[in-house]
C-alpha cells in the first residue's frame, strides 16, 4: 500500500513538472532564412533570431532605445562612440562575452559580401579598449548608430573562429556556412534543434543575464504558410500563437471564445508615388509629363475617396492618414496627419485647369502579395481615379517582377510601403526614397521625385547629432513633401496576432516584431 | 537491352539539358533575387555588387553554360535565402514527398480499383450512378479546395487529425520517415487523401472503362456459360485484364504526383519537395528552381524508362517487339 502511495507521489510529481514546462507553439507564416541573422536582410528573420542573438542596445515595447549587451554609451567626439559592456554575460556554449566578440562580429557584418552591410552604413572601425570597453568610429557625424545597432546581433569570436564562420557566408560563392545551422548567442532562448519548414525548438536560456519577464520554457516555431491552414491550426489548439492573423479571419478568429486577436497598425505608411522624369512611360499624352504638375497630382489626391477605400478595400482595418510616416517616427507632427478631402468635382476642375479637361492615360504598378490587401486599395483607386475622367492602365504582378520594373523607372504611379524600419526614424524614407539619387542617398527614388531642399535638410539631419535640431528638420522635410503633392499619402496598414487561451498577454508593438521574451502563458 | 537502357540515358540527358535551358529562359522573367535579399537600407553600390558576386550581371548564355558545368561536377550552388546546398535541401526534403506520394498512390489503387470494377459491374444501379457523378466532382475540386474542406471537418470540428505538418519523423541514415510514429502516420492521413483524390478518381474511371471493354470480350462470355461464379469471374479474369493500363498510369501519375504535390504540401505545410519548390519562386531563389527542375525532370525520365521496362516485362509481346525493334533498329 505504501508502496503504491509512493509510486503515485512520484507519478504526481513527475506530471506537475510535465504541467510546468510551458512549451508556446508559434505558426508563423513564413520560414526564416537562416539561423544566420547576417544572411537575408529581412525583418522578419531578425525579429525570430533576436529570441537567440541580441544587439548592443534593443528597443523596448514601446520602441524605446534601452542598454542589451552595452550597459552604457557616450560619444567621445562627433564620430567616436564609446561603449561599455555588459559585464557576467554568457553565450550558449558558455564563453564570456566581451570586447573581441563586439569586434569580430562588427567585422563579419560590415563584411563586402554581408548582405546586412547596409544595416551600418557609417561604420568604419572599432577597436578595443579593453575586455568591456569598444569604440566605434563612424565615417561622419551620424544620429543614428544606436538606431542601427539595435539590429547588429553579436557573435561569439571563438565560436566562429572555430568552425569557420568568421566572414558572412558568400552565396556567390556557393558554399554553406556553418553559422546557418547553428547558433550560438546571448539571448534569452537558446536554439535545441531545426528542421526547415518544420519545426524549429528554442528552449529558454538559464542563464540569461537579463531577469526574465517570460515564463516560457520552450518555443516551438513552425512555419504555416498557408492562411486558411494557420486559422485552423489556431482553431483547433495546434498553435498558441501567430503573428500573421490573415485579416479576412479576424471576425472568425474573434468570434471563437478559445482565440484573443491583436490588431493595430504598423509602422509601413503606404503611399503612392509618381513617375516625376520628362515623360510617362506609357501615356496618350506623349510630349510632356502631366504629374509634373502640381494641379495634376492634387486632382489626382482629391479624387481619393480614402473612407471608401478604408471600409471596402481595407476592411474597416487601416489607419487614413495625410502624413507619409506613422505617428511613432521621429519627424512625425500630428498636423501632417490632415487629408486634402474628397472632392470629385474639384478634382476634375483641377485636371480641366491644367490643361487635361479629358483626362489622360498612364501606367500603375502594384504588387500582388507585398503590401496588405494591396490589389483591392489599388483596383478602388483605379476606379476612382477613372471617375475622375483619368486613364489609369493598372498593372499587377508579384513583388518579385514588379521590383525590377520599378528599379528600371518603367511606370507611372506606384504602390509603395515603407515602415522606416529598421532604424524607426524617418531619416531612413528621407535618404532611401525621398533624396534625390546621390552616391549614397536616393536607392528607392525609383521616379526622379524630390527636391532641392528636401536633399539639403536630409543632408544636414544626417549628420546632426542633436535630435532637438534634428527632429525639426525632417519634419520640414516631410512637409514640403507633403505641400507639393509629392507622394499621396493613404494609410498605415493594419497588422494583426493571434493568440489561444494557453497565452495570457505579449507585447505588440507597431514595428510588428513578436518580443516573445515578454510574453507570459498561463 | 543495353542499346534500349543506353538511348534512354541519352533521351534522359537530353531532356533535362533542355528542361534547364527553358528554366534558365524563364528565370529571367521571374525576377531579380536581389531586390530581396538585401533590405531596404542597403546602397546602390551594395546592390550593384552583389548582382555581380551572383553572376547575374552575366549574359544568358554564360549563366547557362557556368550552371550545366557545374551541376555535371554536382554541385548546385547553395540556396540564396536560405544560405543551403541545394542538393542537400531537396535531399532533406524528398523523403517527405516521397512518402506522400507513395500513401496516395496506395489509396488510388485500393480505392479506386474495387470502385472501378463495382461501377463497371452495376453499372445502372443507383450507387453506381452517384460514384460516377461523384468522380466527377473529385476531378474538377481543385486539391487545395478539399484540403481546406478536411482540415476543417477533421482538424478544426473533430479535432481527429492535425492540419499541418509531418508529426514526428524518425531518422534513418538521410531518410526521414513518418511512418514509424504513430503521429507521423495520423499527419499523412489528411494529405494523403486529399493528394490521391484526383488518382483515385482516375483510377477508378480507367478501371470502369476497361471493365466494360473486357466483359463484353467472348471469354468472359465463355467462363459464364462454363458456370463460373460471377465474382471469379470478375476478379479473376476480368480485373486482371485490365490492370495493365492501370499499372501505367499508375507508374506515369507517381512523377506527376511527385513533381505536382506542391499545392498539398502549401496547404498542410508539409516539409516537402514542392514546399520548398514554391518558397524559392518567391523569393527568386535561381539556385533552388533550377536545381528543383532538373530532379523533377529526371524523375519522369527515370519513371517513364522504368515504365517502359515494366511493360516489357510483363507483357511478353511487347518484350520481344521491344528487343527485336531495338536490335533491328541498330
Amino acid at each position: 500500500m505504501k508502496k503504491h502511495w509512493l509510486l503515485a507521489a512520484v507519478a504526481a510529481f513527475a506530471l506537475s513538472g510535465a504541467v510546468e514546462a510551458k512549451t508556446l507553439k508559434w505558426g508563423a507564416a513564413r520560414e526564416i532564412a537562416s539561423l544566420d541573422p547576417y544572411s537575408f536582410g529581412e525583418t522578419f528573420t531578425l525579429a525570430v533570431l533576436n529570441h537567440v542573438y541580441e544587439g548592443l542596445v534593443r528597443y523596448t515595447g514601446d520602441l524605446k532605445i534601452e542598454p542589451a549587451l552595452a550597459e552604457s554609451w557616450e560619444t567621445v567626439s562627433p564620430t567616436v562612440w564609446r561603449f561599455k559592456l555588459r559585464q557576467g554575460v554568457k553565450f550558449h556554449n558558455g564563453n564570456p562575452f566581451t570586447a573581441d566578440d563586439v569586434i569580430a562580429s562588427l567585422a563579419r557584418v560590415t563584411h563586402e559580401s554581408s548582405p546586412l552591410k547596409g544595416n551600418l552604413p557609417a561604420y568604419k572601425s572599432s577597436k578595443k579598449i579593453d575586455d568591456y570597453t569598444v569604440e566605434i568610429e563612424v565615417n561622419g557625424p551620424y544620429p543614428l548608430l544606436l538606431n542601427d545597432l539595435t539590429n547588429i546581433y553579436i557573435f561569439d569570436k571563438e565560436w566562429m573562429e572555430a568552425n569557420n564562420a568568421s566572414l558572412p557566408t558568400d552565396a556567390g560563392k556557393g558554399v554553406e556556412g556553418y553559422a546557418t545551422n547553428n547558433a550560438n548567442g546571448t539571448g534569452p532562448f537558446k536554439v535545441e534543434s531545426r528542421r526547415a519548414d518544420s519545426k524549429t525548438v528554442f528552449v529558454k536560456n538559464e542563464s540569461w543575464w537579463d531577469k526574465p519577464q517570460h515564463n516560457i520554457d520552450r518555443i516551438e516555431f513552425t512555419p504555416i504558410t498557408s492562411a486558411s491552414t494557420r486559422v485552423a491550426a489556431l482553431l483547433s489548439g495546434e498553435i498558441d500563437f501567430t503573428n500573421v492573423a490573415p485579416l479576412q479571419d479576424l471576425p472568425r478568429l474573434s468570434a471563437s471564445p478559445d482565440v484573443k486577436v491583436l490588431q493595430t497598425n504598423e509602422l509601413r505608411t503606404v503611399i503612392f508615388a509618381f513617375n516625376l522624369k520628362d515623360a510617362l512611360v506609357e501615356s496618350d499624352v506623349k510630349d510632356k509629363n502631366p504629374l509634373k504638375d502640381k494641379r495634376v497630382r492634387e486632382a489626382l489626391y482629391r479624387a481619393i475617396d480614402i473612407d471608401a477605400v478604408q471600409k471596402r478595400a481595407m476592411r474597416g482595418l487601416s489607419r487614413n492618414t495625410g502624413a507619409i510616416v506613422a505617428p511613432a517616427i521621429p519627424g512625425y507632427v500630428p498636423k501632417m496627419d490632415e487629408r486634402l478631402p474628397f472632392d470629385l468635382n474639384g478634382a476634375k476642375k483641377l485636371l480641366a485647369d491644367a490643361g487635361y479637361p479629358n483626362g489622360f492615360s498612364f501606367l500603375m504598378n502594384c504588387n500582388t502579395d507585398s503590401l496588405v490587401n494591396e490589389e483591392e486599395f489599388c483596383q478602388a483607386v483605379a476606379s476612382m481615379w477613372s471617375r475622375a475622367g483619368l486613364k489609369p492602365n493598372l498593372n499587377m504582378a508579384p513583388r518579385s517582377q514588379q521590383t525590377p520594373k520599378r528599379v528600371k523607372g518603367e511606370f507611372d504611379v506606384i504602390s509603395f510601403g515603407w515602415a522606416n524600419e529598421p532604424m524607426i526614424d524617418a531619416y531612413s524614407i528621407l535618404v532611401q526614397v525621398m533624396r534625390s539619387k546621390s552616391g549614397t542617398g536616393g536607392v528607392f527614388n525609383w521616379g526622379n521625385w524630390g527636391d532641392p531642399r528636401i536633399d539639403a535638410l536630409t543632408d544636414k539631419a544626417g549628420v546632426e547629432l542633436d535630435n532637438a535640431k534634428r527632429i525639426p528638420m525632417m519634419t520640414e522635410a516631410l512637409m514640403i513633401a507633403k505641400n507639393e503633392h509629392l507622394f499621396i499619402p493613404m494609410h498605415q496598414q493594419p497588422m494583426a496576432w493571434a493568440m489561444g487561451k494557453a497565452v495570457e498577454a505579449t507585447v505588440q508593438a507597431s514595428d510588428n516584431k513578436p518580443r516573445l521574451w515578454l510574453t507570459r502563458m498561463k | 537491352m543495353p542499346a534500349f537502357l543506353f538511348k534512354r540515358l541519352l533521351n534522359a540527358a537530353g531532356v533535362m539539358l533542355a528542361v534547364a535551358f527553358l528554366a534558365f529562359l524563364i528565370f529571367r522573367f521571374v525576377g531579380d533575387p536581389v531586390e530581396l535579399m538585401l533590405n531596404e537600407q542597403a546602397s546602390q553600390a551594395q546592390r550593384d555588387e552583389l548582382r555581380a558576386r551572383l553572376g547575374l550581371d552575366k549574359g544568358f548564355a554564360l549563366q547557362f553554360a557556368t550552371f550545366v558545368g557545374n551541376a555535371l561536377h554536382g554541385d548546385f550552388g547553395i540556396s540564396f535565402r536560405n544560405q543551403q546546398d541545394v542538393f542537400t535541401l531537396i535531399a532533406e526534403r524528398f523523403p517527405a514527398t516521397f512518402e506522400l506520394v507513395l500513401v496516395a498512390t496506395v489509396l488510388s489503387l485500393a480505392v479506386g480499383i474495387p470502385l472501378g470494377v463495382y461501377t463497371a459491374i452495376r453499372r445502372d444501379s443507383l450507387p453506381a450512378k452517384a460514384l460516377q457523378f461523384l468522380s466527377v466532382l473529385g476531378v474538377s475540386l481543385p486539391s487545395f479546395a478539399v484540403g481546406i474542406l478536411l482540415i476543417l471537418l477533421f482538424s478544426v470540428t473533430l479535432q481527429w487529425l492535425p492540419a499541418f505538418g509531418r508529426g514526428e519523423v524518425v531518422q534513418i541514415g538521410w531518410w526521414s520517415t513518418g511512418f514509424l510514429t504513430p503521429s507521423g502516420r495520423r499527419a499523412l492521413i489528411l494529405p494523403g487523401i486529399t493528394l490521391s483524390l484526383f488518382q483515385i478518381t482516375l483510377v477508378m474511371r480507367l478501371v470502369r472503362a476497361e471493365m466494360l471493354e473486357t466483359m463484353r470480350t467472348d471469354f468472359i462470355r465463355f467462363a459464364r456459360a462454363r458456370g463460373l461464379k460471377l465474382r471469379a469471374i470478375h476478379f479473376r479474369h476480368a480485373l486482371r485484364n485490365c490492370l495493365m493500363p492501370v499499372i501505367t498510369v499508375t507508374g506515369l501519375q507517381i512523377g506527376n504526383l511527385i513533381a505536382f504535390a506542391l499545392v498539398t504540401e502549401t496547404v498542410f505545410q508539409w516539409p516537402g519537395m514542392g514546399l520548398l519548390f514554391v518558397q524559392a519562386v518567391t523569393f527568386v531563389d535561381i539556385p533552388v528552381m533550377a536545381a528543383y527542375l532538373i530532379v523533377a525532370s529526371f524523375i519522369f525520365v527515370s519513371l517513364n524508362t522504368l515504365v517502359d521496362l515494366a511493360y516489357a516485362f510483363v507483357d511478353p509481346r511487347l518484350r520481344d517487339d521491344a528487343i527485336s525493334g531495338a536490335a533491328n533498329a541498330h
